[in-house]
C-alpha cells in the first residue's frame, strides 16, 4: 500500500530550534531515507519551499482568481512529504514515527493512504 | 522461437537452474543474482540466435560463470585465493542421474518457494522474491506489476535475500509440522499475488505482467509437485480452485471504464465456463477426499455462485452453511460480514443486521469501509433508504480504492 507521509511544520517551532537540533533533524532525515531505501519501501520525497512563495489559483465560477499566499492561512503548513510503499497502515505509522520531526512538539507527520497514482517513474 | 515463447521457457527453467547453483554453492543471494543475469542474457540472445540444444545447461553455465567472475574479482580485491572447484562443467550437474533428476527438480522448486516465503521476510518482500526466484520474472516486470519504481523493487528483493541470509536459512526442505506451517505461508503469498493482480486499482498498463495468471501458474506447479498424500494437498487444490473460480468472473467485474460491477449485476453469460468447470470439479473432488480447510470452503462458496444463473436463483442456504463453517474454522470479522449477507438472503435483512451488531466494538473492523458498505446494503434490503444512504456515503469516504469509492457513491446516489 502506498502512503504519503506529510510533514506538517510550524515555522515558529522551526525557528526556535537550536543548531544542534536542526542538525539532528537533518541527519535523521538522511537516516530515514537510507533505511526506507534499503527496505525497499521508499518511492520518493520532496521538500517544499516556504509558503511565502505560494500562489493560489482560486475557482470563482468564471475566471480563476490568482492571489499571493496559501489557500488557508494557518500556523502549520505542509513542509514536504515522503511517498512510501509498505505492508500496512500499521507499518506506515511505524515509519512515520521514525521521521525525526516527531521528536519535537509542534511538528507532526500526517499518514494518508494513496488511492491512485500515475506518472511517477514506475 | 518468439520472444514470448522464450520468456515462457525461461520462466519454467528459472527455479531449476537456481536450485542447481544453490545446491552447489549454498549462497542463495549471489546465485539468485547470477541466474537473473543469465535469464536476461538468454532473453536477449535466444530469440535472435536460436535456443541452445540444452537450454537449462546453457543457463547453468552462464550463471555459473557470472558467479565465479564475481567471486574471482572479490577475492582478487581481498588478495585471497579462490577455492572454487570449477573443473566439473556446470551443466553436468543438471543431469546427475536420470532416475532421480525429476525427484530432485520436484524438491528443488518447492524448497525454493519455502526459502522465498521465509517467515523472517515481510510479506511484500516475500511476494517480490517469489516472483523473481521461482516465477522467473525480471525486477522491472515485478516493479511494473506492483506500480513501484524499479529501484524500490530491486532494493526490496535484495533486502529479502539479506534477511534470509541473516536468518541462517539453508536450502533444505523443512520437515514435519514446520513444513506444514511454512506451506501455509507459501499459499498465503500465492493468494496475495493473485489478489494484487485481481484488485489492482491503478490505470491500465499494457506491459503489466498478469499477476493473476502468474499466481495460478505457480499454484498449479505447487499442486503438481506436492505429493497427493501431503496433509496440505487439499488446501493447495482449494486455493487453485478458488483462483480459477474467481478469475472466471474477471471479464464482468468492471465496466470498460473501470467502474466496479457487483456480483448481483454481472453478466453471468460472460463468465468463463471452462474455468468454472475446472474449478468446480477440483473443489468437489478435493472436499470429498481431503481434510477441510479455509481455501476449499471459499472455493466451494465461489462454486455455488458460479453455478447459479442469477442472485435470486443462488443456493444461499448452502452459501450460508459454508460461511458458518468458515467462520468457526477461522473466526474473522471479514468472514462474519459475508456470513451476514448470506444470512440476509436466507433469513431476511434484519437477521443479517443483527449479526452485524455482534461486530460492534470489534477493533479489527471498526471504521472499516466494508462494515458500512454491508450495513448499507442490508439496510437498503430492509427498506430503510435514509440510513442505507448514510452508510454507503460513510463507506465511500473510508475506502482507499478509487473504483470502490465510485461504486459506493453510486449506490448512495440511487437512494437519495
Amino acid at each position: 500500500m502506498k502512503f504519503l507521509l506529510i510533514m506538517q511544520v510550524n515555522p515558529a517551532v522551526l525557528e526556535a530550534l537550536t543548531d544542534a537540533e536542526r542538525e539532528s533533524i537533518g541527519n535523521g532525515h538522511a537516516e530515514f531515507m537510507r533505511l526506507t531505501q534499503e527496505s525497499g519501501e521508499f518511492i520518493g520525497t520532496q521538500a517544499l519551499a516556504d509558503p511565502a512563495n505560494t500562489l493560489t489559483v482560486r475557482g470563482t465560477g468564471s475566471v480563476p482568481a490568482v492571489t499571493d499566499g496559501p489557500y488557508l492561512e494557518a500556523k502549520e503548513y505542509m513542509g514536504g512529504f515522503y511517498l512510501v510503499d509498505c505492508e500496512s497502515r500499521e507499518r506506515a505509522v511505524e515509519l512515520a514515527k521514525q521521521i525525526p520531526d516527531t521528536a519535537f512538539g509542534g511538528l507532526a507527520i500526517e499518514v494518508r493512504p494513496v488511492m491512485f497514482s500515475a506518472g511517477f517513474e514506475m | 522461437m518468439t520472444s514470448v515463447e522464450v520468456e515462457d521457457l525461461l520462466r519454467r527453467l528459472a527455479p531449476r537452474v537456481l536450485a542447481v547453483l544453490v545446491r552447489r554453492h549454498g549462497q542463495f543471494d549471489a546465485c539468485e543474482d547470477a541466474v537473473q543475469e543469465a535469464l536476461l542474457a538468454a532473453a536477449m540472445q535466444w530469440p535472435a540466435e536460436g535456443v541452445p540444444a540444452e537450454p537449462a545447461g546453457w543457463l547453468v553455465t552462464v550463471a555459473g560463470r557470472r558467479l565465479t567472475d564475481q567471486w574471482r574479482s572479490e577475492s582478487a580485491r581481498r588478495r585471497r585465493e579462490t577455492t572454487l572447484a570449477v573443473q566439473q562443467p556446470y551443466h553436468e550437474l543438471l543431469t546427475p542421474d536420470p532416475a532421480d533428476e525429476l525427484d530432485r527438480h520436484v524438491d528443488d522448486t518447492l524448497t525454493l518457494l519455502f526459502l522465498c516465503c521465509h517467515p523472517e521476510v515481510s510479506a511484500p518482500s516475500q511476494l517480490a522474491l517469489t516472483l523473481r526466484a521461482v516465477g522467473g520474472l525480471t525486477t522491472e516486470q515485478i516493479a511494473r506489476a506492483f506500480l513501484v519504481p524499479e529501484s524500490t523493487m530491486a532494493q526490496r528483493i535484495s533486502r529479502a535475500k539479506q534477511k534470509i541470509k541473516e536468518a541462517g536459512a539453508t536450502f533444505a526442505m523443512p520437515a514435519g509440522p514446520e513444513r506444514t506451517e511454512r506451506l501455509a505461508v507459501v499459499l498465503h503469498v500465492l493468494y496475495l499475488i493473485f489478489n494484487e493482480g485481481y484488485t489492482a486499482t491503478s490505470g491500465p498498463d499494457l506491459q503489466r505482467v498478469e499477476l493473476t495468471a502468474e499466481a495460478m501458474r505457480l499454484t498449479r506447479e505447487v499442486r503438481r509437485l506436492l505429493p497427493a498424500t501431503d496433509p496440505a494437498a487439499g488446501e493447495v487444490a482449494g486455493l487453485l480452485a478458488l483462483m480459477l473460480l474467481t478469475d472466471a468472473r474477471r471479464a464482468t467485474r468492471a465496466t470498460p471504464d473501470g467502474a466496479l460491477v457487483p456480483l448481483a449485476e454481472q453478466d453471468r453469460g460472460r463468465w468463463d465456463a471452462e474455468l468454472i468447470k475446472e474449478g468446480t470439479e477440483l473443489v468437489e473432488q478435493t472436499m470429498a477426499t481431503a481434510p477441510l480447510g479455509p481455501y476449499q470452503l471459499q472455493a466451494a462458496i465461489a462454486a455455488v455462485h458460479a453455478e447459479a444463473p442469477s442472485t435470486e436463483a443462488t443456493d444461499w442456504r448452502q452459501v450460508l452453511v459454508l460461511y458458518e463453517i468458515l467462520d468457526r474454522m477461522t473466526p474473522n470479522p471479514m468472514v462474519t460480514l459475508n456470513r451476514a449477507i448470506a444470512t440476509a438472503e436466507v433469513h431476511g435483512p434484519r437477521a443479517g443486521l443483527d449479526l452485524l451488531g455482534t461486530l460492534a466494538g470489534d477493533k479489527r473492523i471498526a471504521g472499516h469501509h466494508r462494515l458500512d458498505a454491508v450495513r448499507g446494503h442490508l439496510l437498503e434490503l430492509a427498506g430503510d433508504r435514509a440510513a442505507a444512504h448514510e452508510h454507503y456515503r460513510r463507506a465511500a469516504r473510508h475506502t482507499v480504492s478509487l473504483p470502490e469509492r465510485r461504486y459506493l457513491e453510486q449506490r448512495a446516489e440511487r437512494l437519495k
